[in-house]
Formats: structure tokens, C-alpha cells, sequence
């Protein structure tokens, strides 16, 4: 782990409310996520950990500290730097899945190619590419409102996927699914984690769904409490290879 | 993103809401159709005046005696009295700017041929007329300046007198009888249709000028009612007026200080004024059209500011995406300009559909311009650009973040 690390966050700083009384919702937050690694982000509501990656997603400023992607200073990008980073170089899983009513699954895929200037045809084979590789390669021509939950969120992942991004930030992804669907989706995490060595971090409150992690990271109050692998007693959801590495596979506790 | 993916977006958007697009582009269908038949109109009536001052001859003046009142000289008969045949002559010999000049008296008189007669207007004047109103026989031949100094008793009729005495009949070499004295037809004048005034200029009977004097000028044989006269060119006419004005006021012993008794027209400077009256109705229809165009921008800024609040999230998930601010402002700027284009084309066709609907119901000449379509055409995209560019800025402006956290 002596590269640069994917996410350098220092003394990272977010504060709501510049008039009134104002809400820390980041208090010098000091964190760093290198290459391949699967991190889950626990915390109870308001402790800061969605505020945390819409930071790093950019789709936020931070009002102190600093912030590197892949080594890159991101308060020195201009706004359409910026708009490029979040094109190429993360792709974000929210928990609404934030499709874009009335148009295709196809197209809500094809859409982060779109803004990066790919052409028509590229676009559609990368697209077909990506919602096959989420499970989705028979629907591509449905709207949202005429897929499930689960297939939804595929459409989003693909979309995070599609422009092949060395970061896959998830925003509690399975907030709205079933068990069996979050499975389906952990698991799909997991291998994009694992066989195309995907940086993933994903928010998550749910025990079950941080315990698929190799390492956790908890919030409270807007500051990291905790650090390290998940707690033995969570079970994870599904599971993944280092699991049986750890000297107590969260199995055998189950 | 191509110019092609984002007016597919934009018909696709649009096309999602239709009756919201219709009533958005009300304003400027109206606008556009108002400036397409307004300037029909105007390019029609514009027209109809250029023809008819046309059909008076080209760079034709009018000299007429008396004071500046047309209408009291034409009625007035023998009230005006102040040119004679001898300012006629003075003018031929020393006004250089002036090609052809012809003197026309008129009298009401009752025509007779056979047992059909009719009462129409009987002009004696000199050959020249021809040139000067630059109007010819159809038919036959003018008179010449032979039939002048022989005083022969011949007629060329207009097409009204002709059709009325003698229908569909060859009137070339038979008689009318004008106030008791036979005439020969030798010819008959093409028709000029109505004049500016509305009369119709084919029910005349042309005559020598010498006859004229002779036979029905009576007691006023020396007096001129009116005289054509035709400039050189269109340039020299005004030189000519003052030629002439300046040779009549010597003869007439008129002082400095002494108001003209005679009055000479200047056909290119009525031209003027009549273009002049329909170019300010123009104006005027236009510009009421522009403010219906300014109201139906100000109808799609208010849409476009509504479709920007309400795809707030649609534009937070296209940020998050990596859409550049410049993307989204792109996207509602094309969105607005296809939105009044749309409106543009059908307010081309509502006018072109209203020109000719007028046309049809009420007779006015109206005259389609596809330049002016055109020119409309872009005015509306225009529109598009400068009230649809605040929503599209308040959009591209919007923080990702902000735009998704949207309910």
C-alpha cells in the first residue's frame, strides 16, 4: 500500500449554515482508501457519513481541509474538471437510484458516456456491456417505472460502471431493497471488488451489509470513531473471499 | 453532446408534454402569423399603388392650371383659366428636361354610334399623350400630328366606350357622333384599369386637340384644363418642375412674393408619399406583431424557468453523471430555441394561411414573402435564445448536490 492512495482525506471539514447557528456536519475528518480496497462506512443518521462521500463523489465542497483523488488536490479543479472527475473517475450508487424517468435503461447507462463525448455507437456497446455484466442484459429497453427495485439499481450500477471508473462510491444502496435483492446487489459488489479490482466504499447501516466489508469505517457526530475490519459478531450478507482469510470467519459466528 | 442528440432530446421532452407546448408557443405563433400577414398586406397594397401610379405613365408631371386644388380644377370646367395654349408652346420650346408634352382638355359629352350611345369623357389632346401616358392603341392606330394640322375628325376610343357602343364588334372605321360632329374610330386604347383615384381610366374618347378647340371648346378655346408633360428620366423631373414653374411664373408676370397660379405634380413624388404612408402602416402593423412576440418569449421563459424547477432532480442526476454546467445550459437553451421555432413555423404557416384567407374574403391584394417568412422564422429562434437563456443559466448554475437532495 505504498501508491497513492485513491482517497486522501485530511482534516476534512464540512459546516452547514453559514448564517445561523452553524451544524458541523464533518469534523476534521483524516482517511485514506487505497487501491482495491472494500470499505463500508457505518453510522447512525447524521453522523456525517453521507456528507463524507458526496465529498468525495464531488458532487459537495468541503469548508476545510483538503481532499486528494488519485493524488489530485480536487479544490484546484475548476468546475468542469470537477464535472470530468465525477465522470471518470467515480462512479456513485445512490440509495434512490436517481434514474432519469421515461428513458430507457439503456439510455440512463449510456448518459455518463454522453457527457464524455463518446459516439452513438460506442455509447450503446458500452452501455449493453455494462448492463449485461449487472445481470441486466434482457431489459435494456425498459424504463425504470417497468423494473423492480433490484433491476433498478442495477441500471444505476451499470451506470456507475459504465465509464469505468476506478471508484465505485455506493450511498446505502440496498436502503431500499429486500434481503434477498440487497444480496444480489452485495454480491455484485463483491465480484466487481474482487475480478476487476474496483475500489468500493459503500455506506451502509445495516450490520449485515457492512460485515461484507474488509475494513469498516464508523461516524459519529461527524467524526471517525472506529476503524478497522468489521466486528466479529456482524454477519455478512454474503460472502466474499477474504472471509475465510480472517482468522474468524463471520460465518462460523453465524 | 452533438447538435442531434440534443434536439432529439428536446422533441423528446417536449413531445412529452404537448398541450403545455401548444399553449407555451401560443404567443409566438400568434406573433410570427401577425408579422407574415401584416407584411403581405402591406407588400400588397404597396404594389397595388406602384401599379397604379405606373399605369399614369413613368416620370410623368401634371401641370395644371389655378390654384393647388386638383378637385376644383377637374370640376370646375372653365373656372381656371390662368394657362393658355401659348404657355403650352413657351413650355414646349424652353423647358429642355422634358421629352413630350401634351395638353388634354375634357368635356362630358353623350357618344352615339348607331342606336347604342353613352356618356363618357372626351379628351382632346396632342399626339404626345400617347408617349407621355405611355399609353397605346390595342387596336388600330394613335392619332398623328397629320390628323392635328388637318384637323381630321378621327377618335381612338378607351375600352369601356368601345365594349359599351359597340360590344364585341370591330369598331375600327365606323362613326360616332360626338355633340352632333361624326368621327371616325381609328383605334382603341388598352386598358389602364383604375386610376389612383378609383376612376376608371378606360372610359374616355381620345380627339385631335386642334378638333377639340374647334368644335367643343367653345368660348374657351385658348385654355388648357391640363397638360402631361414626361421628364427625361426619373432623376431630371424634379429639375424639370422647377424648369417649368420658374418659364410659367415669367409669362404670368407672377412677383416674387406671389403664391403660384398653377400647380405642376411631380408622379414620382406622389409615389414617394403613398410608399411613405404604407411603409409607416407597415412599421406600425409590425411592431404591434413584435410585441406579441416579445409577449409569447416572455410565455416560454415562464415555461422554461417551470420545466427547470420541476427537472431539478433530473438535472442534479446529469451533474452527478459529469455533465459540465455548460451541458445543462446547452441542453434548456436548445430546448427553448426548438420550443419557439416550432411556435416560428406554425406562426409562418397561420400567416401565410391568414394572407391568403384575406385575399380570398375580401379581395385585398396580399403578397407572401418567403424572405420574410424566413426572417421570422429566425426572429422566433432568436426569441428562444434570449428568454430561454436566464432558466437555462438558473439550471446550469444549479450545485449537484442541491439539485439531487430536490423533492
Amino acid at each position: 500500500m505504498s501508491q497513492v492512495p485513491v482517497i486522501d482525506a485530511e482534516n476534512l471539514q464540512k459546516v452547514y449554515g453559514a448564517g445561523g447557528t452553524p451544524v458541523v456536519a464533518l469534523d476534521h475528518v483524516t482517511l485514506q482508501v487505497h487501491q482495491g480496497e472494500f470499505v463500508a462506512v457505518v453510522g447512525a443518521s447524521g453522523s456525517g457519513k453521507s456528507t463524507f462521500m458526496n465529498l468525495i463523489g464531488l458532487l459537495d465542497r468541503p469548508t476545510g481541509g483538503a481532499l486528494r483523488l488519485d493524488g489530485v488536490d480536487v479544490a484546484k479543479l475548476t468546475p468542469n474538471q470537477r464535472a470530468a472527475v465525477r465522470n471518470r473517475k467515480v462512479g456513485f450508487v445512490f440509495q434512490g437510484f436517481n434514474l432519469l424517468r421515461r428513458t430507457s435503461a439503456l439510455e440512463n447507462v449510456e448518459l455518463p458516456l454522453l457527457y464524455a463525448g463518446v459516439s452513438a455507437h460506442e455509447r450503446a456497446e458500452a452501455a449493453k456491456r455494462a448492463l449485461t455484466q449487472v445481470g441486466l442484459g434482457e431489459r435494456m429497453g425498459h424504463m425504470p417505472n417497468e423494473l423492480s427495485g433490484g433491476q433498478q439499481q442495477r441500471v444505476a450500477i451499470a451506470r456507475a460502471l459504465v465509464n469505468q471508473p476506478a471508484l465505485l462510491l455506493a450511498d446505502e444502496p440496498t436502503g431500499n431493497l429486500d434481503s434477498t435483492t440487497t444480496r444480489e446487489i452485495l454480491k455484485l459488489f463483491v465480484d466487481l471488488n474482487v475480478n476487476h479490482g474496483i475500489t468500493v466504499v459503500i455506506v451502509t447501516h445495516e450490520n449485515d451489509v457492512a460485515a461484507v466489508s474488509r475494513r469498516v469505517v464508523q461516524f459519529k457526530d461527524g467524526r471517525v470513531v472506529m476503524d478497522g475490519p468489521p466486528p466479529a459478531e456482524w454477519t455478512p450478507a454474503v460472502p466474499a473471499p477474504w472471509h475465510a482469510a480472517s482468522t474468524t470467519p463471520a460465518s462460523e459466528v453465524a | 453532446m452533438n447538435l442531434f442528440t440534443l434536439l432529439r432530446l428536446a422533441l423528446r421532452v417536449i413531445s412529452r408534454n404537448k398541450a403545455r407546448a401548444m399553449l407555451t408557443v401560443l404567443g409566438i405563433v400568434i406573433g410570427v402569423a401577425a408579422v407574415i400577414a401584416m407584411v403581405a398586406l402591406g407588400a400588397g397594397a404597396q404594389q397595388n399603388i406602384a401599379k397604379q401610379i405606373a399605369s399614369l405613365g413613368s416620370n410623368l408631371i401634371i401641370i395644371i392650371p389655378g390654384t393647388t386644388n386638383i378637385a376644383g380644377v377637374r370640376g370646375g370646367g372653365g373656372s381656371s383659366t390662368t394657362v393658355d395654349v401659348d404657355d403650352i408652346d413657351a413650355l414646349r420650346r424652353e423647358v429642355k428636361s422634358i421629352t413630350h408634352l401634351a395638353p388634354a382638355n375634357r368635356q362630358q359629352v353623350q357618344i352615339v354610334a348607331g342606336d347604342a350611345n353613352w356618356g363618357t369623357t372626351v379628351q382632346g389632346t396632342t399626339p404626345a399623350f400617347y408617349v407621355v401616358r405611355d399609353w397605346r392603341t390595342d387596336v388600330g392606330t394613335e392619332h398623328s400630328e397629320l390628323d392635328e394640322a388637318a384637323h381630321n375628325k378621327v377618335c381612338v376610343l378607351g375600352k369601356t366606350v368601345a365594349a359599351q357602343l359597340f360590344g364585341t364588334d370591330d369598331p375600327i372605321d365606323q362613326w360616332v357622333r360626338i355633340k352632333k360632329v361624326p368621327f371616325r374610330v381609328i383605334g382603341v386604347l388598352s386598358s389602364k384599369g383604375q386610376s389612383p383615384m378609383g376612376q376608371d381610366q378606360d372610359d374616355t374618347v381620345v380627339i385631335p386637340f386642334s378638333v377639340f378647340r374647334q368644335r367643343l371648346a367653345g368660348t374657351q378655346r385658348d385654355q388648357i384644363q391640363v397638360a402631361y408633360a414626361a421628364a427625361l428620366d426619373a432623376d431630371s423631373s424634379q429639375a424639370a418642375v422647377d424648369e417649368m414653374t420658374a418659364v410659367l411664373r415669367q409669362r404670368h408676370h407672377l412677383r416674387e412674393s406671389a403664391d403660384d397660379d398653377f400647380s405642376i405634380r411631380n408622379l414620382a413624388d406622389m409615389a414617394a408619399a403613398s410608399r411613405e404612408v404604407a411603409d409607416s402602416m407597415t412599421l406600425l402593423l409590425g411592431s404591434i406583431a413584435g410585441v406579441s412576440l416579445l409577449v409569447g418569449g416572455i410565455g416560454i421563459m415562464n415555461t422554461m424557468l417551470v420545466s427547470v424547477t420541476e427537472r431539478t432532480r433530473e438535472i442534479g442526476i446529469r451533474l452527478a453523471v459529469g455533465a459540465k454546467s455548460r451541458d445543462i445550459l446547452v441542453q434548456f437553451l436548445v430546448e427553448a430555441v426548438v420550443l419557439s421555432a416550432f411556435g416560428g413555423a406554425i406562426g409562418v404557416f397561420v400567416g401565410w394561411l391568414v394572407a391568403r384567407l384575406l385575399n380570398d374574403a375580401t379581395g385585398w391584394v396580399t403578397i407572401f414573402d418567403p424572405s420574410v417568412a424566413a426572417l421570422a422564422f429566425l426572429v422566433s429562434g432568436a426569441v428562444g435564445v434570449f428568454f430561454g437563456f436566464w432558466p437555462a443559466r438558473r439550471a446550469a448554475q444549479l450545485d449537484p448536490i442541491d439539485a439531487l437532495r430536490y423533492e
